[in-house]
């Protein structure tokens, strides 16, 4: 990866402290964003990937923390930053686009009122400068009429209407990097694709970076260019998008891949990962895979295995891989 | 009166008209719908009165005087009164005057109750405005406060001090306020209802347990509202805590609050007996307390019934306002 | 906001868990935790989270206590009157000194608090029987029933309690059976409204169907399956409604129409003592400090239960 990297995130740990323990929801994740790539975090609900895009965004509240590590952003530490400070990096040169379009505006006000707050917050402009703005960017992804739709209340939109006001409101400010946690999971399969193609057309266009989460496996294939597969608050691989595709190697990753219906192979029945996503507080002492794996060893249970690079680029954590590893990713 | 009422009931048909941008028709439909459902309830509530002052075990009139008193005189105060009628005549004839603004004549003090409730009605109402004022501040300022320090130190106390608030008799509060501050400070008078100073104390004193609530309902509307995924959205646009709870939270969390400070005003106007009690203010409170000692039946009934009617009128204001306020339901979504 | 460092998730953050779970699937873990817990143990979370809560239990205990040995417990006869003792300030004879008739008003404070309780307890319970009752049936059968029930509920809730419970005091006249009485019947209102509405969702629930369709009696289901599943929420109310029957009573008596002399009502003391507000103000605060213990005792006990038992209340 020769490009510049614009966000580097570094053995990020952040832990939840609750009444029964400190739950380690991620834990050791280190990730990289070129500059004008997609970036996709893959895995179950319950990996961590949410979490870590929070801990990014520094949106992480109580009870969880982040104990460790260090997120850099175009040369500049943002992990420790005072509010005041993160306040003017968010939504400005990192913003966030979630889940759930339906909730994530706020129902007493105008759309359009909410996306020029964006702008208000961070771009000394005047009302009806940032309106104007608004509205151009309303029509870059794609809302019809904007004018009108600069006054709708949000229950008046649909879902996909919400999620594409959201993602105007997360680029409206051209931010460096661009956080989408599963932006199509709610929305139907014929908006997913619009919303998808609508964002890597923007990260073309602005050159902004975006961290796509999800937990589809068919949506990384079609827009991300380099993956990480995450599993119990860990990258388990991590490799360029065709060469994860090609040369699948951690077993959870297989399992995931195998997972996808296929339509050109004649199955009993779909293929499921055994077992459920262990509970955090009481991960095995070893991979925390290996009471999934299938080709889990003795050594499995009783060390931890660290992300081994087996070719440029192409990170494995699991044993299978230590000869070919001949460095460690994760150091 | 009737001029100053005209202005407010054209004040707030202006501020629906503002509000709903527009969209009267569906306010208006809202509205009707409301003061229809209210109707059967109103009659409803002025019968239950009806029956349970008739229910007296013996004559009502004999229980009004008391005993030994001439027979005759109880049937001729019976015949005046028209109680040798069936219930129900007497409900409907009661009804058919009091939609004309009659509510009987006070058999003690031989006067109209109409006119008794209107003399003392401005007392009441200016009493139960301050100490909605007093309710509304406090209670507001002290919610959003805890909420924003959640869990922190002036968070409890505040929350401390609401559930005492709460918790505390309105006698109580009256009879603390009125030894501090008027007895021992003599910043106030002890009693009385003709200067601005002299309420005061009172509505401190009613205003309160109003102020505990609504401090208590602010705080947890806001911290509820705090979990939502708007919230998080307007953290992740840039916004400060401070910008996010006043700009984003309040709002949302205020729109209850703001139906519980109506329905608080209204109650207010009925429950300020306490407090005039302690203060000595004749408001409408006095007027039911007597109508009880003095065993004056149409009184009493006249001042329940009367303040059952501001109570609905409040609920349905209450109501309206926040079909106003939330842009959700003025749309009928 | 800054977090505090290695704060430990406290009673508020049990529940917590739940409302955050829609927020982030990340955090459907702490969901479960808060989930799994008995009846059993999320009292002693509760006790253990919430301190003020389960000191307030302790004091309720004790009060309580007192109540039903006052004779033993209360320094002096309630009743006894010394007219060359009268108005006293507070000594080591008389810890809160005495009324204006000589009586001890610690004494009275105490044989007080057995009036209190009980108007706390038994209508309360009275009236929230009624209301279960008739929100079960309102909710469980529907159409003209649950109309009929809602519209009288809809009456019921439009007075203002304190005027109703006056007019029915003038009715039956002064005194506490009639106190009891009144309040009985006024209350149960908010409780069928609560039950009515949880009745509604239950009603639609597996087990009722799987019920209905075996053919079990209607009374049975009601009783059996609905409403178990309504006595958290009902738990609470009943902590919550018996400040409320409290504080009504002792208003009721400071207005001279509740509980006669020489009765020991905290409200009719506080009424009493009015008289010497200035110069023995103790006469009409320490009745009403009482009230205001008691009341507090219940609140934070109600609040701190609702947190732990009952979400569908938090919502409301």
């Amino acid at each position: 990866m020769s490009e510049s990297i614009v966000l580097d995130i570094k053995n990020l740990r952040s832990h939840f402290f609750t009444a029964k323990g400190q739950v380690p929801a991620v834990d050791g994740v280190s990730i990289q964003v070129p500059e004008g790539k997609i970036i996709g975090i893959v895995g179950e609900s319950g990996c961590g990937k949410s979490m870590t895009a929070m801990s990014v965004m520094g949106l992480l509240r109580y009870p969880g923390r982040v104990v460790g590590g260090t997120i850099t952003l175009d040369g500049k530490d943002i992990t420790h930053l005072r509010p005041k400070e993160i306040s003017k990096v968010r939504g400005n040169e990192i913003s966030m686009i979630f889940q759930e379009p339906m909730t994530s505006l706020n129902p007493v006000y105008p759309v359009g009122k909410q996306v020029r707050e964006a702008i208000l917050l961070h771009q000394k402009v005047s009302k009806e400068e940032a309106k104007e703005r608004v509205l151009d960017i309303f029509r870059a992804v794609g809302i019809s009429e904007p004018e009108k739709r600069y006054y709708s209340y949000p229950h008046q939109l649909s879902g996909g209407l919400r999620q594409r006001v959201m993602i105007g409101m997360a680029m409206v400010c051209r931010p460096k990097v661009m956080i989408a946690d599963e932006p199509t999971t709610a929305l139907d399969v014929t908006i997913e694709a619009q919303i998808l193609r609508l964002m890597k057309k923007l990260c073309q266009e602005q050159g902004t970076s975006i961290i796509l989460i999800t937990h589809n496996m068919g949506v990384v294939a079609e827009v991300c260019d380099y993956v990480y597969v995450m599993y119990a608050g860990k990258v388990m691989e991590q490799a360029e998008t065709f060469e994860l595709f090609e040369r699948t190697s951690h077993p959870y990753t297989q399992g995931l891949l195998r997972s996808i219906p296929r339509l050109d192979e004649k199955a009993e029945r779909l293929y499921t990962i055994d077992g459920v996503v262990p509970n955090l507080l009481h991960l095995p002492k070893g991979c925390s895979f290996c009471t999934r794996c299938s080709q889990a060893e003795d050594r499995c249970f009783a060390e931890k295995p660290r992300l081994y690079e087996t070719s440029e680029g192409h990170g494995v954590r699991c044993f299978l891989y230590e000869g070919e590893g001949k460095v460690c990713l994760d150091e | 009166m009737e001029k100053s009422v005209l202005r407010l009931f054209y004040q707030i048909v202006c501020l629906l008209w503002k509000n709903a941008e527009g969209r009267l028709f569906f306010v208006l439909n809202r509205v009707l719908k409301r003061i229809v459902i209210s109707v059967p309830v109103l009659i409803g509530v002025v019968l239950a009165i009806f029956i349970m002052l008739r229910i007296v075990p013996g004559d009502p009139v004999t229980t009004m005087m008391g005993e030994h008193v001439n027979p005759a005189v109880i049937e001729k105060i019976s015949r005046e009164m028209g109680l040798d009628q069936p219930v129900i005549v007497q409900f409907f004839k009661y009804v058919f005057n009091a939609l004309r603004g009659d509510f009987g004549t006070s058999y003690r003090l031989n006067r109209n109750v109409t006119q008794i409730i209107l003399d003392a009605f401005p007392n009441t109402v200016r009493l139960s405005l301050m100490a909605a004022a007093v309710a509304w501040l406090i209670g507001i300022v002290a919610g959003v406060v805890a909420a924003v320090r959640q869990n922190k130190l002036l968070d409890r106390m505040f929350m401390g001090c609401a559930l005492m608030g709460v918790s505390m008799p309105v006698f109580m509060t009256a009879l603390i306020l009125q030894y501090v501050f008027a007895f021992k400070l003599k910043w106030f008078p002890v009693s009385g209802y003709d200067s601005w100073k002299a309420m005061v104390l009172p509505a401190i004193a009613l205003g309160w347990n109003s102020a505990g609530s609504i401090a208590r309902m602010t705080r947890s509307n806001l911290v509820e509202i705090m979990q939502n995924d708007f919230i998080r959205t307007a953290r992740a646009k840039g916004l400060m805590e401070k910008g996010v709870i006043l700009k984003h939270a309040l709002k949302n969390a205020m729109l209850p609050v703001v139906t519980m400070m109506a329905l608080q005003f209204s109650s207010m106007l009925s429950g300020a007996v306490l407090t005039e009690s302690v203060f000595g203010v004749p408001g409408i409170g006095r007027l039911a307390v007597n109508g009880i000692e003095t065993r004056d039946m149409p009184l009493l009934q006249g001042t329940v019934v009367f303040t059952t009617i501001l109570i609905i009128a409040g609920n349905l204001i209450a109501d309206l306002l926040y079909n106003v306020l939330d842009p959700r339901i003025r749309e009928g979504a | 906001m800054k977090e505090d460092k290695n704060q430990v998730v406290g009673s508020e953050n049990m529940n917590g868990g739940q409302a955050r779970g829609k927020n982030h699937e990340d955090l459907d873990f702490l969901a479960q935790m808060g989930e799994s817990d008995s009846l059993a143990d999320k009292l002693k979370i509760l006790a253990r989270q919430n301190k003020l809560a389960a000191f307030s239990a302790v004091i309720l205990i004790l009060i309580f206590l007192a109540a039903v040995f006052a004779p033993v417990v209360a320094p002096c006869d309630h009743l006894a009157q010394s007219l060359t003792d009268r108005l006293q300030d507070p000594s080591a004879a008389h810890l809160l000194g005495t009324d204006e008739l000589g009586r001890d008003v610690l004494s009275r404070i105490i044989f007080g608090a057995r009036i209190s309780l009980t108007i706390g307890l038994v209508p309360t319970l009275i009236s929230m029987a009624i209301g279960t009752v008739l929100g079960l049936c309102a909710g469980f059968y529907g159409g003209k029933t649950d109309f009929i029930i809602m519209r009288l509920a809809d009456v019921m809730l439009a007075f203002p309690s304190l005027l109703l419970a006056m007019v029915v005091m003038y009715t039956m006249g002064g005194g506490l059976i009639n106190i009891f009485i009144a309040l009985s019947l006024v209350n149960w209102a908010g409780t069928a409204r609560i039950v009515r509405a949880q009745t509604l969702s239950l009603k639609e629930k597996e087990f009722v169907e799987a019920a209905k369709s075996i053919g079990v009696k209607k009374w049975t289901i009601m009783f059996r399956h609905i409403l178990p599943n309504c006595l958290p929420s009902l738990i609470v109310l009943f902590t919550l409604n018996i400040p409320s029957a409290i504080l009504s009573e002792a208003s009721l008596s400071f207005l001279g129409i509740g509980a006669q002399p020489p009765s020991a009502s905290w409200g009719l003391m506080a009424v009493r003592g009015k008289k010497y507000l200035f110069s023995e103000p103790w006469l009409s605060i320490a009745p009403s400090a009482a009230i205001m213990i008691v009341v507090m005792a219940f609140n934070f006990l109600g609040d701190g239960l609702r947190d732990v038992l009952d979400p569908y209340l938090k919502e409301q």
